[in-house]
């Protein structure tokens, strides 16, 4: 039963072949292909600041899929199909946020490697980079989901996503973008306990937020 | 997987939409093979009672007892709108593991239908396939929301002819509809009997 929705979710999301296509990893690349051209191909520049910019278009590329995630099936009427069989919220949400993840978390990691090229982020920077973003991946993504099954039943929704990532998603992205302004490979694990934290609440807080959902319906 | 024998029951029943109280003390027990047309004007709390039997919301007063799985239709079929309909039905088929998916087709006539994406079909091909969903899961508790509007005359007829063999076999059929159903023996429950007052909608 799992197995079966975790595909169906994977098909919904996942680039090229779902219909989110890959927006969040062209995002992504267009961003560290812009950066050089904005600030000037001054390498020591590019290197103080790329790890920082990579770290911010990961953030907003995570958010990208975000108005897609929850709102489209409870629209749909998914989420209600699936609780008459004995599916809870919490475990639907918990498959989900698998499933966001893998669509756009591995993608990225991926296209680090031209990006990182073009900002001139080698060596160590580059390590920490990755590992960074591997440990806090799902820590954005936990935080979307989250964002995205509280707004789902609002019609400003992707307006107040913004307002309410910004905070949510602050203590990753000082963890993650310090680890690298410091060399400081410790700060990694900051991220990484964040970005568990964050997972094992969210598929909770998405459960409940999609209860209260169906009430105000 | 099937209960014993399936009940539904609702118990001094209230519920809200909104700020405003749609009905009250609304009561009643269907057993084996019971069938119920609810009636009610746009707004009166079809859609709201349903939901609350299913178990989706809260009631604001009362109790739901149900013995049984349940399978609703409403207007939201549950089908990816982007997948052929043959896909989308087998997902819900993977998902239940039980009923023939290729008769269920066959029946309400969507066979032809496969290969077409859920988003293109018509609203009458659309509450067919929501249809072949609601019969795929083989629960005993039918709870069925407008399953006539949109159909054409023969669709109807499947679809009172559906209700009359699910209620033979011993299943619950509650149908909210503003058509008349062809069931012999079905109850009727207006949902504006128990709407409130208007002195009591003030407290």
């Amino acid at each position: 039963m799992i197995a079966a929705l975790l595909r169906r979710d994977l098909a919904q999301f996942f680039p090229f072949t779902g219909s989110g296509a890959a927006l969040p990893v062209v995002f992504f690349v267009a961003v560290a292909m812009l950066f050089p051209f904005a600030v000037g191909p001054d390498a020591n520049v590019l290197a103080r600041t790329g790890g920082g910019v990579v770290w911010i278009a990961a953030l907003l590329a995570a958010i990208l899929p975000l108005e897609k995630l929850v709102a489209r099936d409870i629209a749909l009427g998914f989420f209600d199909q699936l609780r008459l069989r004995g599916i809870t919220e919490e475990a639907m949400m918990a498959v989900r946020l698998f499933a966001h993840w893998l669509s756009f978390g591995p993608p990225l990691l991926l296209a680090t490697f031209p990006a990182a090229a073009l900002l001139k982020i080698e060596g160590e920077s580059f390590q920490i980079l990755l590992l960074g973003l591997l440990a806090g991946t799902p820590g954005l993504a936990a935080i979307g989901l989250m964002i995205a099954a509280l707004t789902a039943s609002l019609r400003a929704g992707a307006a107040l996503s913004g307002l309410l990532l910004i905070p949510l998603a602050l203590p990753i992205l000082i963890f993650g973008a310090g680890a690298l302004a410091r060399q400081d490979p410790v700060s990694l694990g900051f991220v990484g306990a964040i970005s568990l934290g964050l997972v094992a609440l969210a598929p909770f807080a998405a459960g409940a937020a999609i209860r209260a959902a169906r009430e105000i319906s | 997987m099937q209960a014993p024998s399936p009940s539904l029951i609702a118990d001094n029943l209230a519920c809200r939409r909104g700020e405003r109280l749609l009905f009250r003390r609304l009561s009643f027990r269907l057993e084996a093979g019971a069938a119920c047309h609810v009636t009610g004007a746009n707004g009166a709390g079809k859609t709201t009672l349903i939901r609350a039997l299913a178990g989706l919301t809260t009631p604001f007063a009362g109790e739901v007892r149900r013995e049984g799985a349940l399978a609703l239709l409403d207007e939201r079929t549950g089908l990816d709108p982007d997948l052929p309909l043959g896909k989308a039905l087998a997902f819900w088929s993977g998902i239940d593991r039980v009923g023939d998916g290729q008769a269920i087709m066959d029946r309400l006539r969507l066979a032809a239908l496969a290969e077409v994406p859920v988003r293109y079909l018509s609203t009458g091909q659309r509450k067919r396939a929501a249809l072949a969903r609601v019969l795929g899961q083989a629960a005993p508790l039918w709870l069925l929301d407008e399953p006539l509007s949109g159909l054409d005359t023969a669709s109807q007829g499947l679809v009172s002819a559906l209700v009359r063999e699910h209620c033979a076999s011993g299943g619950i059929a509650l149908i909210a509809s503003h058509q008349p159903l062809d069931v012999p023996g079905m109850t009727s429950v207006a949902i504006e009997d128990f709407a409130p007052a208007p002195e009591e909608e003030e407290a």
